[in-house]
């Protein structure tokens, strides 16, 4: 056990944490927000590295290139969100027809092939893994997507805090509610899977960038991943925030501590070919945490205690 | 102010499951009537709430508020002229989110919702005063999760919620019905408060006969999707029980079990 390899693989680790945490944001937007699992992040993780790539490719700076690739998630977004809420598709089916959809999409923005590599010699590249250690701070890759995660972060806080975007929040929480008054749900819906696929997919440009290459394959499992970001920083935050802008840090969080966590399995010399299924089992516990608490392994208590805990209706 | 005219609704037409819900109903509402609505289960009382909140479209027929054919508007773009509460609590207020952001959504109820900051300082200072109101001590909780709340505190924010703007027609679809009896009479009396305070043209379900009687100025029975009662001004206030009783037989004419066992 090499304790230096772990201790240098682990920049590599924050760095890959933060952007996955940018997705994982995108995820707790519908997720957490909205209450619906999108599916569509598979996809349009991979349609954002695979058109800020092939932009960049072409020639385009960086700041189109993510640009282009922030308004193609969008896109993914709106198909999901119309295919539920004008066909009457269920959210979750909906989601898993985008993303399929968007497989061949994805392999023709790559023209046809299922991988894309970009050199960092010859690309001015915003992230790549070469900029994580020996590089003045404003190259390095960490505090870079740290930058970019805060700005989201407070462009998020602001707008989920606005009339409109207050109306969201209420539509994943309680829709009978919302349509008494006036809210139209399914707008709020498309509008909701719309942002959160832009963010998966501009993520998924940085990703691509950062390890030098889009693949077609590269958002497989995206969700999971995702939600094992969100389900750990809400695990491990969620008590100490109460603020909206603080939970999405949470998540960011959440991802970096997935990220340090994978490395020290990889470092203790796990297949790497098991990941994927430590993901899912990681995710499925913490899913299930809450329902078998309840499930198994809540004491009966006795009514009158109960009754002077839970808030009375002071009439 | 609410017109329904000749409206037709049939659930799974076609099925064995087939239901006529509301068979050619009509009924037309004053301004600043307060109308409650009997019948046993299954009469149409709530389906004919539901056709004028606009849950799904009738089969036939019309509805206008205040001279608006709102016949095939969406429920949320009906919304503004309405003010609803649910017999379910949990259902009239969002539960992960705050008692004062649960106000200002609704507050905004028919306005364009637009990207301006959420709630400002004026609007807290007149929730407080308009909780204050309801006498439950919710006014020093404005930040409070719903969902902390019990089914009664809930019922009357989402009464208060109904009129923060003040609806066209408050639709009340029994809801004390799954409260306590102390709570239901405490929401009841708020009910009153607020209709009188503001005026409203209000429908109210009831399963309970006393209620019917006590609140209001026109009580309308149905059953199988018509109205087969309609008793307004004078004749409303020297109502009994009994006179109730032996009117609804007047006007069925057949067996009464059922209902009578529900009304009761």
């Amino acid at each position: 056990m090499n304790i230096g390899a772990l201790i240098n693989g682990l920049p590599g680790a924050v760095a890959q944490g933060l952007i996955w945490g940018i997705i994982a944001v995108g995820i707790y937007i519908t997720y957490k927000i909205l209450d619906i699992a999108d599916l569509t992040v598979d996809g349009s993780l991979c349609t954002g590295g695979a058109v800020c790539i092939m932009m960049l490719l072409a020639g385009y700076g960086n700041t189109v290139s993510l640009i282009a690739a922030l308004v193609a998630g969008m896109l993914t977004g709106v198909v999901t969100g119309f295919l539920n809420t004008a066909m009457g598709i269920p959210a979750i089916l909906a989601g898993i027809l985008t993303q399929l959809g968007l497989y061949s999409i994805n392999l023709k923005i790559m023209e046809n092939r299922a991988n894309q590599p970009i050199n960092a010699n010859n690309y001015d590249l915003l992230v790549s893994l070469r900029n994580i250690k020996n590089v003045p701070f404003f190259e390095n890759t960490i505090f870079i997507v740290m930058a970019i995660t805060v700005v989201i972060v407070l462009l998020l806080y602001w707008f989920f805090g606005t009339e409109f975007g207050c109306t969201l929040r209420a539509s994943g929480s309680n829709e009978a509610m919302c349509r008494a008054q006036g809210i139209n749900v399914n707008l709020n819906r498309v509008v909701g899977l719309t942002i959160s696929n832009g963010l998966v997919a501009l993520a998924g440009g940085l990703l691509a960038q950062y390890q030098g290459f889009a693949d077609v394959n590269m958002g497989r499992g995206a969700i999971v991943i995702g939600l094992a970001a969100v389900v750990i920083g809400d695990a491990i935050f969620g008590r100490l925030f109460n603020n909206f802008a603080f939970n999405l840090v949470a998540v960011s969080l959440g991802s970096i501590i997935y990220y340090l966590v994978l490395q020290v399995v990889i470092w203790r010399g796990l297949d790497a070919q098991m990941l994927k299924l430590l993901s899912a089992i990681i995710v499925a516990i913490f899913l299930a945490i809450p329902y078998v608490k309840n499930q198994y392994f809540k004491s009966v208590r006795n009514p009158k205690h109960h009754a002077e805990k839970g808030v009375k209706f002071n009439a | 102010m609410l017109e329904i005219r000749n409206v037709c609704k049939t659930f799974n037409p076609g099925t064995i499951n087939e239901k006529v819900a509301l068979d050619d109903l009509s009924l037309k509402l004053e301004e600043g009537d307060f109308v409650t609505v009997i019948g046993g289960n299954g009469a149409g009382k709530s389906t004919m709430l539901n056709a004028i909140a606009g849950v799904w479209k009738p089969d036939s027929g019309q509805i206008l508020i205040d001279g608006i054919d709102v016949t095939k508007m969406p429920e949320h773009k009906r919304a503004k002229f309405l003010g609803r509460v649910f017999q379910d609590p949990m259902l009239g207020t969002a539960a992960k989110m705050q008692i004062e952001e649960n106000l200002a959504l609704a507050m905004r109820r028919g306005k364009i919702r637009s990207l301006k900051w959420f709630i400002t300082k004026e609007e807290r200072i007149s929730y407080r005063q308009k909780l204050a109101a309801l006498g439950l001590g919710l006014e020093d909780r404005l930040k409070t999760k719903i969902g902390l709340l019990s089914g009664g505190q809930r019922q009357a924010l989402t009464l208060l919620m109904a009129s923060l703007k003040t609806p066209k027609l408050l639709l009340l679809d029994e809801h004390t019905a799954a409260l306590d009896p102390k709570t239901a009479a405490k929401v009841l009396e708020i009910t009153d408060k607020i209709v009188k305070e503001n005026k409203l043209t209000t429908l109210m379900i009831t399963h309970n006969m006393n209620n019917a009687i006590a609140y209001g100025n026109r009580l309308i029975m149905l059953s199988e999707g018509k109205i087969i009662l309609d008793i307004k001004g004078e004749e409303k206030q020297h109502l009994t029980v009994e006179s109730l009783l032996a009117k609804f037989y007047e006007a069925s004419g057949d067996s009464f079990a059922d209902d009578s066992a529900l009304l009761g």
